[in-house]
């Protein structure tokens, strides 16, 4: 894939564009209604997971098939601390059913909310870096590398369901009260985690901006385009790879953290198969490979999908699978790819970059090949 | 261990299903050589480049480079940070990094991971403003590596080696499918990296190969066949032999 270069007055014009979104994310508790609001917080927690997974797809080549366990552990840390917050002095409803008598030595620090949040972010980040690291380091790449994802996937939804008593099983955890002390409840209180839901995903998008403007970002994307000639040249894959998987892997576990504390329920049914594939469909939709891309791929694909569910609630998975296979024959770049090419097109017609490359017939005779090949 | 010896084979074999791609090969190289290593289809050259490089483990035999490392023992990546470089017979070039961004990456190959965050040092980006003037590609810094012409590609790669200056040099077949002035200037910058350091050349090309080599190594079904000055090697029967039913050396 080679990305033509815009002339540089244009692209100083699009750096310009996050911030104009981010004016318009601030103002949107003006103009939204409470639902409409706690419905965009949530899509943006999905952003965050969708800057992570084009950080390791987009840039580094790896298609990562189970994004939804490290959004999953990330809301189960947040949601250990919430139930512990809402059952005051007694152990958490779920343990009581399932006979636990009293609470299990993990689960004490999570009394501690900001024990939980750094937890909600530590543990899927380094989840992530050890298994991208073994998977990495036995030089796995490709396809393989999403089955084993996908594998793990599985497993997780499997051990959580299984620990009916530590997790609360098939309903996961709900029935939260207060953060902080405040009311969950109160719409003050939702509108104060909008703007931090904002903030992380500012904060995530300039992270995930300024590793892949560094030399680490060359190094992530030549080791997807070529792992073996970067071995050669003396870098050790492994552990750039497994880096940027790390980082995902903590993005997915703060939107995690971010989503329970919007949506008041974790299940384990959030982090399977089904919805770490939705993620994928984020980033495809968007355009890998631009962070920007990912972020609006995701607020258009969900906006698209409660639009459809609202309007049409029994054939909207249709019209859904209609817009997916559409954008990926019409648009196979995603809508920052389309974006791209049209703007190539206008400005490279206004202005022929220096650089096309022109074909030169730099031996008109032909008559090298008569040469050089008397031994082979 | 011998002293002297850039690199020092000995006793190497290696097989792919049975079949013995080299035979107990003994091969050396000395300090600041070129050598040529040239054979028939199947002698096992690239086999040779693979091992010396660490991409393909040996069944049994020794390997030292520079008289201490046991190049068994260390993975690609090692190797090459202790001066083992090597160009591709095919350019393998990575397609949507620039020019520039991929000779950074070159230059910095030794550097710790935590400088990866941070900004290139001043003789850093002297060294790759200096190779993009040899290469002569600075006009087309910030051109995508993908859309460069073939021969354009193999300077670049050349680049990359530049700015590395490893102690040993695999160049695998650097001519295969140039035109004859990219031919010319591709000789030209080998011999301008050749100095001071060790060449190992794999290449078909006899014309190029007598316009350059002094020392000839010839491989066949893998094991040494001879070596020797390229005039002495042309005329051994041996190797007119191993070539025989394919197109003779006209000068021979």
């Amino acid at each position: 894939m080679v990305k033509a270069k815009v002339p540089t007055k244009e692209i100083l014009a699009f750096r310009f564009l996050p911030v104009i979104a981010m004016l318009g994310l601030l103002a949107a508790p003006l103009v939204l209604s409470d639902f409409r609001l706690s419905l965009l917080a949530k899509f943006l927690t999905y952003a965050i997971v969708a800057l992570g997974l084009d950080l390791i797809w987009g840039y580094g080549g790896m298609l990562s098939l189970g994004h939804g366990v490290f959004f999953g552990l990330g809301a189960y840390g947040m949601a250990m601390y919430l139930k512990l917050e809402a059952s005051g002095n007694r152990l958490p409803d779920f343990m009581g059913w399932s006979g636990v008598d009293s609470l299990p030595w993990f689960w004490v620090p999570f009394h501690n909310p900001v024990f939980a949040i750094l937890m909600a972010i530590f543990i899927p980040a380094l989840l992530a870096t050890l298994l991208g690291y073994l998977v990495f380091r036995s030089r796995i790449q490709g396809v393989y590398f999403s089955i084993i994802t996908q594998a793990m996937a599985l497993i997780m939804v499997t051990l959580f369901i299984g620990q009916q008593p530590l997790t609360g099983g098939t309903n996961g955890m709900t029935n939260f009260s207060t953060v902080f002390g405040f009311s969950l409840a109160d719409t003050g209180v939702q509108v104060v985690l909008y703007f931090v839901t904002v903030a992380c995903l500012a904060l995530a998008y300039l992270l995930c901006r300024w590793l892949m403007h560094s030399r680490y970002g060359r190094l992530l994307v030549a080791s997807r385009e070529d792992e073996n000639r970067l071995r050669f040249m003396g870098y050790n894959p492994a552990p750039i790879k497994s880096l940027a998987f790390g980082v995902s892997g903590g993005l997915a576990g703060l939107a995690g953290a971010l989503f329970v504390l919007q949506v008041g329920l974790i299940t384990p049914s959030a982090m399977g198969i089904v919805p770490s594939i939705e993620m994928v469909i984020w980033v495809a939709v968007g355009g890998r490979g631009t962070l920007w891309g990912a972020v609006l791929g995701t607020l258009l694909v969900n906006y698209g999908k409660s639009t459809f569910s609202e309007t049409f609630p029994e054939i909207w998975q249709y019209f859904f699978g209609a817009l997916f296979i559409g954008a990926v024959l019409l648009f196979p770049g995603g809508i920052a790819g389309f974006v791209r090419n049209m703007l190539d097109r206008v400005f490279v017609k206004a202005s022929p970059p220096k650089e096309i490359p022109v074909p030169v017939d730099r031996n008109p005779s032909g008559k090298e090949l008569e040469s050089g090949v008397e031994v082979t | 261990m011998e002293k002297g010896k850039i690199l020092d084979l000995q006793a190497i074999s290696v097989s792919f299903d049975g079949f013995k791609v080299l035979d107990k090969l003994d091969f050396s190289l000395d300090y600041e050589e070129l050598r040529f290593l040239i054979g028939p289809n199947g002698a096992g050259k690239t086999t040779l480049l693979d091992i010396i490089t660490g991409k393909t483990p040996a069944l049994a035999g020794k390997a030292i480079f520079n008289g201490k490392v046991n190049i068994s023992s260390q993975s690609e990546h090692k190797l090459a940070r202790l001066g083992i470089g090597r160009k591709f017979q095919t350019p393998s070039v990575f397609g949507s990094l620039s020019v520039y961004e991929t000779l950074e990456i070159a230059v910095g190959f030794r550097d710790r991971p935590g400088r990866f965050f941070q900004k290139l040092k001043t003789e850093q980006v002297e060294c790759i403003k200096e190779t993009l003037e040899k290469i002569g590609l600075t006009r087309k810094a910030r051109t995508p590596a993908g859309i460069l012409s073939h021969g354009e590609k193999q300077w670049l790669e050349i680049g990359m080696l530049l700015a590395q200056q490893p102690q040993l040099l695999l160049l695998d077949e650097p001519v295969a499918g140039m035109t004859r002035q990219e031919r010319d200037k591709t000789g030209e910058l080998l011999q301008a990296i050749s100095k001071n350091r060790t060449v190992l050349v794999v290449e078909h090309d006899m014309q190029f190969v007598r316009q350059f080599a002094n020392q000839v190594t010839v491989l066949h079904q893998g094991q040494k066949l001879c070596e020797g000055p390229v005039q002495e090697v042309q005329q051994d029967p041996r190797v007119i032999e191993a070539y025989i039913g394919r197109k003779r050396e006209k000068a021979a």
